[in-house]
């Protein structure tokens, strides 16, 4: 727990705790699935490998996962798919290798995002993290590389973080995988529903987008009766992104590719 | 995809909505973002006195990053790195080849002719175990030496700091910076160089970065480089300077391997991929110790035995193709023999072989089995001679017996020079060409990421062999 954690409650009284079981790559069925999501380099692999047993290659540097990654782990009863995204910095910004997480996080319905946030940049790591409470409403922060945001002498009140943001946070290093543990119970938490998350919503105050947004979504709604987040949509397509526009208009839109999936240059 | 219709309403809709929207509302959006991380972080992060090591980093950021520095440290590095493959891969490597080549296939050969029919035996031991133990014996010690100390270099974090040096250079010849990160990927294979092009959102400079990978020297190659350097141009000095002088002919390769990427890059932003470059940022990690263990096991594991088993299973084949066609009987000549007398003329041109040409078309599949083949070509050429007259003689462990074969087979430093430069400039193997194809789901693209490299292979060693001969006279 970070240094600067008021001391609580919770610390003292340890939830029952199941057995984490590495599954590797064997998850032919499985009760929940998990997306890991975050700035690149911040340890998403690393986690994914801890968490499953998998061996995905890893490195200290950004840009190194470029399609997504699937592995499987087993806690308290259940069984979770595990997808390790490619690092980015937005739901906004479009290389191949972004738009694979964009992709999974928008259409790929995951039961729960787990964020893996830098703790030694927070702020940074926020604006993609606010991006995703935007679009989705299960999410757990996992604040990683503790380790080394407190050789550099940064302290993070994980609970005010929480608190405001409306989802568990859970300082952690992936690497050595101290706070693994903590993470896994706040993930069953927040899949089995123990946990409701209130994800804090950034509100877009520019004048006169509200109403534009709101005949748009209305419009996307009614053709596409399935879509989980039309309003990030409508947001995509008053900002004219071709993409985006590209899928509406050939009925693509929410349906998530399965396989993985540069688009090709053609 | 298909274009978006223009008669969509929803996109209409959205066309005519944003008439009506505030300008620049997307910077509105951005800045309303980064406003609340920035306010979210502040309440909750408290930061404790001055971090000496942030100092440290900044420190040695400055060093390794700093134009005058940045390159020549790089260099260094490279450099340290292939002489430790080079210098310690010698002796396993005799070793592998004394114990799988000597003593095992002379063992195993007795073995199989008297037990089973001779074409049998031939094709099993002649052929696929020769293959396979020449694979091993030259692939293995140097990929277990560059693997694990490129691995380290990677968890360190010195990638994005190389990537950073590089990138005024990239940009400077119209391609995208982050190309500096696809190209030392394919230091390990091109086609996970020519996927990790995925990282650059431009299509231009991501054709330009896949077509241009190739020059990076892969696993496959290296150890072609560093056994040629070692057997042609270690011997042309005294002993104790052979590991340095072979150092530094592979460094030479792997230099004009990136001098041809700039090259090419250069020639195509200017040409058919026109157009700017484009900015982007990048992020330097901190430094982050290795952890020394698990890298050196995954990355012997992962990495070494994967390449390794993937050669293997490409030699057994070959190994068996190669016995083959040095057996088969076209008139009163061996395949083999027909089609390397017909190769030569074009092979001797370039400053190299018929041999060398075949094995390179059997090779087609993977690069790492190139030397395997034209040793066991080689042999068995010279073994429908006169002096092949029984098993295993042929044979002495490492290097020297490679060179021994090589130059009873007329070989010269140019055509050891020649071998290096063309291992550099030749079609991707089909593995990778089959990636290209996939990422850029375009068979003009493909065949120019093909045809490029070996146009420029034709030119650059017949050039050189050229001027070789027209300075001998």
């Amino acid at each position: 727990m970070s240094d600067a954690c008021p001391p609580s409650a919770c610390d003292g009284c340890r939830a029952a705790r199941g057995e984490l079981e590495r599954l590797g790559i064997s998850v032919a069925r499985w009760d929940y699935v998990v997306a890991l999501a975050g700035n690149p380099n911040t340890g998403k692999s690393t986690l994914f490998n801890r968490l499953t047993g998998l061996r995905q290659h890893t490195g200290n540097w950004p840009g190194k996962t470029i399609a997504r990654a699937e592995g499987g782990f087993g806690y308290g009863g259940s069984r979770y798919k595990l997808v390790d995204l490619p690092g980015t910095y937005s739901l906004r910004s479009a290389s191949p290798d972004e738009t694979v997480a964009r992709e999974f996080l928008l259409f790929g319905r995951p039961d729960l995002t787990v964020v893996v946030a830098d703790a030694t940049s927070l702020e940074r790591n926020l604006n993609l993290t606010l991006q995703i409470l935007q679009v989705t409403d299960r999410v757990v922060m996992a604040l990683n590389l503790m380790d080394e945001a407190r050789a550099h002498g940064i302290l993070i009140d994980a609970r005010r973080m929480a608190g405001d943001l409306g989802i568990p946070v859970v300082p952690c290093a992936a690497r050595s995988g101290e706070g693994v543990e903590d993470l896994l119970v706040e993930m069953e938490a927040v899949v089995t529903n123990r946990t409701t998350t209130r994800p804090y919503r950034l509100k877009l105050d520019v004048p006169g987008v509200a109403a534009a947004m709101e005949q748009l979504v209305a419009k996307l709604e009614k053709r596409f009766p399935q879509l989980p987040n039309a309003e990030w949509i409508a947001l995509r397509l008053l900002e004219g992104d071709r993409a985006v526009a590209a899928k509406v208009a050939d009925g693509s839109i929410g349906f998530s590719q399965t396989n993985s999936l540069a688009p090709n240059l053609a | 995809m298909k274009p978006a219709p223009k008669t969509d309403d929803i996109l209409e809709m959205a066309e005519e909505l944003r008439w009506d929207l505030p300008r620049n509302f997307n910077d509105h959006l951005t800045e309303a973002i980064y406003a609340e991380s920035s306010r979210l972080a502040e309440r909750s992060v408290a930061r404790q006195g001055q971090s000496r090591r942030m100092d440290l980093q900044n420190r040695v950021d400055r060093l390794l990053t700093s134009p005058r520095t940045g390159f020549l440290i790089m260099g260094l590095v490279f450099a340290l790195v292939l002489w430790l493959t080079i210098v310690g891969a010698n002796y396993p490597s005799s070793w592998l080849g004394w114990l799988l080549t000597d003593q095992a296939y002379g063992w195993l050969r007795e073995l199989a002719f008297a037990y089973l029919p001779a074409w049998l035996a031939g094709l099993l031991i002649d052929g696929m175990f020769l293959a396979t133990g020449w694979v091993i014996s030259v692939m293995l010690p140097p990929m277990a030496i560059f693997f694990p100390a490129f691995t380290l270099l990677e968890d360190l974090g010195y990638l994005p700091r190389v990537a950073f040096n590089l990138d005024r250079v990239f940009h400077r010849v119209g391609a995208h910076g982050k190309q500096a990160l696809t190209t030392a990927m394919g230091y390990g294979c091109n086609a996970a160089g020519v996927i990790a092009a995925r990282v650059i959102d431009s299509p231009r400079e991501r054709l330009i970065a896949i077509i241009t990978n190739n020059f990076s020297l892969c696993n496959g190659r290296w150890p072609t480089q560093i056994l040629i350097a070692t057997v042609f141009l270690g011997a042309l000095v005294p002993a104790q300077f052979a590991g340095l002088a072979a150092t530094g002919a592979v460094f030479g390769v792997a230099l004009l391997g990136f001098a041809l990427t700039l090259l090419c890059s250069w020639a195509l932003s200017r040409t058919v991929l026109r157009g700017e470059a484009s900015t982007f940022s990048l992020e330097l990690p901190p430094y982050r110790p290795p952890n020394l263990w698990r890298t050196l096991y995954t990355s012997l594991i992962d990495r070494t035995l994967f390449v390794l088993w993937r050669a293997v299973v490409f030699a057994l084949p070959a190994g068996a193709v190669i016995w083959t066609v040095a057996n088969v009987m076209v008139g009163d000549v061996t395949l083999a023999g027909w089609m390397v007398t017909r190769l030569d003329p074009l092979g001797i041109f370039l400053g190299l072989n018929g041999v060398i040409l075949l094995a390179y078309i059997i090779a087609v599949p993977a690069n790492e089995i190139v030397i395997p083949s034209i040793l066991m070509l080689t042999v068995l050429l010279l073994g429908q001679g006169d002096a092949w007259a029984e098993s295993g003689v042929m044979f002495e462990t490492g290097t020297e017996g490679v060179s021994e074969i090589l130059q009873t087979a007329g070989w010269t430093a140019l055509t050891g020079v020649c071998l290096m430069l063309f291992s550099l400039c030749h079609n991707p193997c089909s593995t990778t060409i089959y990636t290209i194809y996939k990422e850029t789901g375009s068979v003009k693209w493909t065949a120019v990421s093909t045809l490029l490299p070996t146009a420029l292979g034709f030119i650059i060693c017949g050039g050189v062999a050229f001027v070789w001969r027209w300075v001998q006279v």
